[in-house]
């Protein structure tokens, strides 16, 4: 190796961190693997199955936003598609004992998803910005009408439902109970991440972030950011079929809803609330939001309201996500100046959660006398009942709401100055930009 | 031999308005070749036809004898005409080794290769090092672009320009905005890059253009008014009216 590289390129990751590297994929890999073993009631076996599939499918719709800038409202199409797909193999493959096993079945569903990405793609990806996000909403629209027109393969309302246990067995595995579809779904999960990650680290994958930075310098080193964006779609779409994919085998149908609007939207924000400029934010987003989402709506019946200021919240506040927040914190860890926020935070804490007690109690309290007013104003939300007709619960709500920001104000101010002090010292110690 | 490029009458208009009225320009292999005249008269819209950002109303760019004029930016690009911009146009978030990456990949046959691991390429790695050397920003490695100071940004704009290994090179005027410093250490650099190579570039800063330039072309209102040695421009008439002679007052 020449001189000049070694003096100016980054240096190549030696054994300590390549070992660190594949180490970090085994122990993701043991802890899929142990993880029925410390949670394995049904419940948590399906939870499990829905946040591995929300994290294929919200990476692969960060393959389109954070990595090469393209924001769609239709990433749900390639997934829907995926899904019905599989349950219209998993019917050909089982009424005619082709001698095809579940396992490889969520390839269909990629396939399905590449296929659509690249008939669909090339027109909506010839320009980024507003003009892919209005074609991306209005093929979701077209693909997702026709779901409730074409009966004959989209089932109609009712979908199309299929039955998972009658294929060719491998190991004696049916795939009827749900800890064999956990394992299933950990498997492709653990394989689809290494796959997206790997991708990241290709030739194509740095062009794709060079065309989500500056698309009209990209044509002057060589490339045509049409294609870029092109190929990225095509690969979101693979992607995204096989989350479909396994979708459809844990619920053993499809239906319209795994095309709609909403599944869209939920993508969207998940990805986005974990974090679109990290490659585990989506991960993080997945987890969050499908726990959230299962949690929350046992809690309230409002919950996606309190989604809807979550993300307002995430958005106004931490741009960067979950996982930009935590990654704030990097350079203070090293810098060893972590502690000097910490107790700000605290602080800052007990206010906070006043104010969001206060919204709570309004938002419920309001609830109840706009969409059950004739109900009994006893309510109970987030497992707390209270008198949503006492003027002393309003009164509360008011003075939690108003007090609490006066002071929360006060804190965060404090938590701004703590944190610039931190800062400082870690930029001083040249660990921070 | 054919020139390095070549100008055919030339015009573009942007509705109404001409902005290049028949312009006819040829540039030799290896020449340093400067285009100067007053704000407005046109050199960067000129570099945007050569580059293929826009399409000429009518005329022909011809590159080392072929037709270049229509095609997209990337395949004039990728037939060895690289282009630097006048406002600083890089990768933001990405870091100065990134930038320098992607301006290296398709020139190294990468192309849209998803299938190789990026940090496994020597002769990407070994190339990139190369111009990161040369634009003096090793220390500034894994900055983001963004975050570089004005003079580095313009740095690493003529590093992205020449990375690619074009052998004909335009630069926007590379030196605006900088110190006195600065600029000396910029020509230097765009001296020792270009070497052996064609240089089409447009300035301001008449140190920079008569010490340079083998060739300079005047353009004034979209036309180019004289074309010669330093010498001969420095000793037109035309162009001390239209030109200097501002500058001299």
């Amino acid at each position: 190796m020449s001189d000049i590289v070694s003096s100016a390129a980054p240096p190549l990751p030696n054994a300590t961190e390549k070992l660190r590297f594949y180490g970090m994929w085994l122990v993701a890999a043991l802890v899929l693997a142990l993880l029925p073993k410390v949670f394995g009631s049904g419940t948590a076996l399906t939870t499990f199955s829905l946040v591995g599939i929300s994290i294929i499918f919200s990476l692969s719709y960060n393959i389109l936003l954070g990595q090469t800038g393209l924001l769609s409202f239709g990433h749900a199409v390639y997934y829907g598609l995926g899904g019905f797909l599989v349950i219209h193999a998993i019917n050909i493959i089982g009424g005619n004992k082709l001698p095809i096993p579940l396992p490889v079945v969520p390839l269909i569903g990629g396939l399905a998803g590449l296929f659509f990405a690249v008939l669909l793609g090339w027109v909506s990806t010839q320009r980024s910005g507003t003009a892919f996000a209005m074609i991306s909403l209005g093929v979701a629209e077209l693909i997702a009408s026709s779901a409730l027109i074409l009966r004959t393969f989209f089932g109609g309302e009712a979908g199309v439902s299929a039955n998972r246990t009658k294929l060719f067995r491998i190991f004696g595995w049916s795939f009827g109970p749900q800890i064999q579809i956990y394992y299933l779904v950990a498997a492709w999960t653990l394989i689809a991440v290494i796959a997206m990650y790997a991708l990241t680290r290709t030739p194509l994958g740095r062009m794709c972030n060079a065309v989500r930075d500056n698309p009209e310098r990209v044509q002057f080193v060589g490339y045509n950011p049409h294609v870029v964006r092109y190929l990225a779609f095509c690969f979101s779409g693979f992607f995204a079929g096989i989350a479909g994919a396994l979708a459809a085998i844990n619920f053993e149908i499809a239906n319209s809803a795994y095309l709609g609007a909403a599944q869209s939207g939920t993508v969207l924000y998940a990805t986005y609330i974990g974090g679109i400029g990290f490659f585990i934010g989506p991960i993080v987003g997945a987890i969050f939001v499908t726990l959230l989402s299962l949690g929350l709506s046992d809690l309230t019946q409002v919950w996606q309201l309190y989604f809807g200021l979550i993300f307002i919240a995430v958005v106004l506040f931490a741009p960067g996500g979950i996982t930009g927040l935590l990654m704030m914190h990097r350079p203070l860890l090293k810098a060893g100046t972590l502690m000097k926020v910490v107790p700000s935070y605290l602080v800052a804490l007990v206010p906070t959660v006043a104010v969001v007690a206060g919204l709570v109690l309004a938002v419920e309290t309001i609830v109840h006398y706009t969409v059950n007013p004739g109900d009994d104003p006893h309510i109970t939300a987030f497992g707390i009942g209270f008198d949503a007709a006492s003027p002393l619960v309003w009164a509360t709500s008011a003075i939690l709401l108003c007090g609490g920001y006066l002071i929360a104000r006060k804190t965060w101010a404090w938590v701004a100055q703590a944190w610039n002090e931190a800062a400082g010292i870690a930029r001083e110690k040249g660990v921070a930009p | 031999m054919s020139a390095a490029i070549e100008l055919r009458g030339i015009k573009k208009n942007f509705g109404d308005i001409a902005i290049l009225r028949d312009i006819h320009m040829s540039i030799a292999q290896g020449e340093r070749h400067a285009l100067i005249g007053p704000n407005g008269a046109g050199k960067s819209t000129t570099f945007n036809m050569i580059s293929g950002y826009m399409a000429p109303t009518s005329g022909e760019v011809l590159l080392r004898g072929e037709v270049i004029s229509g095609l997209p930016p990337y395949q004039i690009n990728r037939r060895g005409l690289s282009r630097s911009f006048q406002v600083t146009n890089v990768f933001a978030n990405m870091s100065v080794w990134e930038n320098l990456r992607c301006a290296v990949l398709w020139s190294t046959g990468q192309r849209y290769a998803f299938w190789k691991n990026i940090d496994k390429l020597p002769q990407v790695r070994e190339r990139t090092a190369q111009i990161l050397a040369d634009i003096h920003l090793t220390a500034r490695r894994d900055v983001p672009a963004g975050l570089l100071t004005y003079a580095e940004q313009r740095a690493l704009e003529i590093g992205i320009t020449v990375a690619g290994g074009a052998d004909v090179i335009l630069l926007d005027e590379p030196t605006a905005g900088m110190s006195h410093a600065e600029t000396e250490r910029a020509v230097a650099l765009i001296r020792r890059l270009t070497e052996g190579r064609t240089l089409l570039i447009v300035e301001h800063d008449m140190s920079v253009v008569f010490g340079l330039a083998d060739r300079i072309s005047v353009l004034v209102y979209g036309q180019i008014i004289a074309s010669g040695t330093p010498e001969e421009i420095r000793g037109n008439p035309k162009v001390k009216e239209a030109y200097l002679g501002e500058e001299a007052a």
